[in-house]
């Protein structure tokens, strides 16, 4: 470098080398806040995320009303928030992470993350991070619609739900990571949605299984159904309903061993 | 004991399939020094800068970064050293400051945002998500999300590609600022003025392998001060370069570039330029232009490969 480049540039110790790593928790911090921020402006992600379990839980109890559906015995309110509140969970921690992570593979964030300080162990948990709260304004919006429209849980139910919702979150969460993981992003899109709606309609997430009939016994081996029974047994009878907590935990442990076996960072 | 240079490749092999993107390359690069590995698309910059960044692990050969192994102690030395990716990188909705604070916040000692904002003149699309920046203004924040965590080296991988000539200066100017302030650093480029204007060493990279290096001075002088560029209006008849070569004698050395176009290389002067312009009317080839000139980089790659670094000409990127 020439004298007259050192005076043009004025260069004076401020890049000065001074590498280090942030605080474990503050990486973690910083990339949970960044995830929320992001998942909650995307407009399609606000609707998969709170107006659609909104509507689905309006909805039916309208529809419940006027038709005279008989869901077990149970005031429809009451026998579908829990479902709704399943839905709700399901559609972060499957649908809105799968496409988020499949498009932060597809844009080389991953990656760019991957040369940053950032352990792989601090991004899961960065998007944990983000899930939970996401799902916190989740169950604040549908359980204050679901009051309004005379919701009365059990109330201890209520702490036993918190367990009910981590569970199915690692389950859905585990299968949404693998999708994202091996898919191009395009396709995680359109088969995360698809198996969301499919679950919606057909996965005794919202309404109780035997509203299936004789698919009811099938049924209870999906995520879906499971998560919505422990929510209903939780939520309506204030009890852990262990068989749904057996599948939901299977479901947990084989989509952590298969996004841990087959997820691409690039 | 001296520190080890900060990076040292050796006999590094890279496949990917049946292609072989990094063929026995060797390179070093001294602590402090803007070093800039220049070659073709394609040439296995990008393979053997990944390499060396930790995403791919050496098929054959040894990297060492700062005398580390960067895949075994890739956590050692991920917080000394800043990456700017070829593209990409960042969430396609965050917006460019948000995505630069972000990083920043990964790191202990980051450097002042505003000071980073304003040097690589993000301000203006400070708000604007990255799927809106334009080519130039995602190399910029990819820059600046390198350089941030105040590494001691940098590896930046095309840091110009897509710039216009002013923000391409700028840029320049702060990596010459990063090295005067003690940061070493490693570029891959094709473009031969970023590599002769900025960097104090030059690897020049074909085929997987280093076929020259040192200094651009060094490099330009060693086939002599000047050369001879001579294109013609047609294409040349067949055997034109030899015959150019029987009239100037073995001094010189006549390199075709293409139909249209050759460079002639070594003690080349006025009166080689005299001898090149009497041929040119024997041979019954016309000049659209003749001229001499320093010789450049460009004139020592086609000297060693027989190939241009024009992009477009040199296969698929790596």
């Amino acid at each position: 470098m020439t004298q007259q480049d050192t005076a043009r540039t004025g260069a004076d110790g401020t890049f000065a080398p001074r590498p280090g790593a942030a605080p474990y928790a503050a990486m973690v911090r910083a990339q949970a806040s960044m995830e929320t921020r992001l998942l909650l402006r995307n407009g399609e992600q606000l609707l998969i995320a709170v107006v659609i379990p909104v509507i689905a839980l309006v909805g039916g109890v309208v529809a419940a009303g006027r038709l005279g559906i008989d869901l077990d015995g149970a005031d429809p309110v009451d026998a579908l928030t829990p479902g709704v509140l399943a839905l709700a969970v399901m559609s972060t921690a499957f649908t809105s992470l799968a496409i988020a992570t499949g498009f932060e593979r597809r844009y080389g964030l991953l990656k760019r993350l991957g040369a940053s300080p950032l352990p792989r162990s601090g991004l899961l948990l960065g998007k944990v991070g983000g899930l939970l709260v996401v799902q916190a304004v989740q169950v604040v919006v549908v359980g204050a619609v679901a009051l309004a429209l005379g919701w009365s849980p059990d109330p201890l139910g209520l702490l036993l739900a918190v367990p009910c919702a981590l569970l199915g979150t690692a389950a859905f969460a585990g299968l949404g990571l693998t999708l994202a993981g091996t898919l191009r992003a395009e396709a995680t899109l359109a088969v995360a949605n698809l198996v969301y709606l499919l679950l919606l309609a057909g996965g005794a997430v919202v309404l109780p299984r035997s509203s299936y009939g004789a698919a009811s016994e099938v049924l209870a081996l999906l995520p879906s159904a499971a998560l919505g029974d422990a929510l209903r047994a939780a939520l309506l009878d204030g009890t852990l309903a262990v068989l749904p907590l057996v599948v939901l935990a299977v479901w947990a442990a084989l989509g952590a061993s298969l996004a841990s076996r087959f997820f691409r960072w690039e | 004991m001296p520190a080890p240079p900060a990076v040292q490749v050796s006999d590094l092999v890279m496949r990917y399939g049946a292609t072989t993107a990094v063929d026995g390359l060797s390179l070093e690069v001294a602590r402090g020094s803007i070093t800039a590995v220049l070659g073709p698309n394609g040439a296995g910059k990008t393979t053997t800068l990944e390499t060396c960044e930790g995403y791919r692990r050496p098929q054959g050969g040894t990297v060492r970064v700062l005398g580390l192994d960067p895949v075994r102690d890739r956590r050692a030395l991920l917080p000394r050293v800043g990456v700017m990716l070829q593209g990409g990188g960042a969430w396609s909705g965050v917006r460019a400051v948000e995505m630069l604070r972000h990083v920043a916040a990964l790191h202990a000692h980051p450097l002042p945002l505003d000071l980073l904002v304003e040097r690589l003149g993000l301000a203006e699309c400070g708000r604007t998500p990255y799927r809106r920046l334009s080519g130039g203004q995602q190399q910029r924040l990819g820059l600046a999300m390198a350089v941030v965590g105040r590494p001691e080296l940098l590896f930046v991988d095309e840091p110009t590609a897509g710039m216009d000539p002013a923000v391409r200066r700028t840029t320049w100017d702060l990596l010459r600022e990063l090295q005067h302030d003690g940061v070493t650093t490693v570029l891959t480029t094709h473009y031969m003025e970023e590599a002769e204007r900025l960097a104090d060493l030059v690897h020049l990279v074909d085929h997987g392998r280093v076929v020259a290096s040192g200094s651009p001075l060094a490099l330009t002088r060693g086939r002599g001060d000047a050369t001879i560029r001579l294109v013609v209006t047609e294409p040349f008849p067949a055997g034109a370069p030899q015959s150019l070569a029987a009239a100037l004698g073995a001094a010189t050395e006549v390199l075709p570039v293409d139909e249209y176009s050759l460079v002639v290389t070594g003690p080349a002067d006025a009166s080689t330029l005299s001898v090149v312009s009497a041929w040119c009317e024997d041979f019954g080839v016309v000049p659209e232009s003749l001229t001499m000139g320093r010789m450049t980089l460009e004139d020592v790659f086609l000297a060693e490969t027989g190939r241009t670094l024009a992009p477009g000409e040199g296969g698929h990127a790596a």
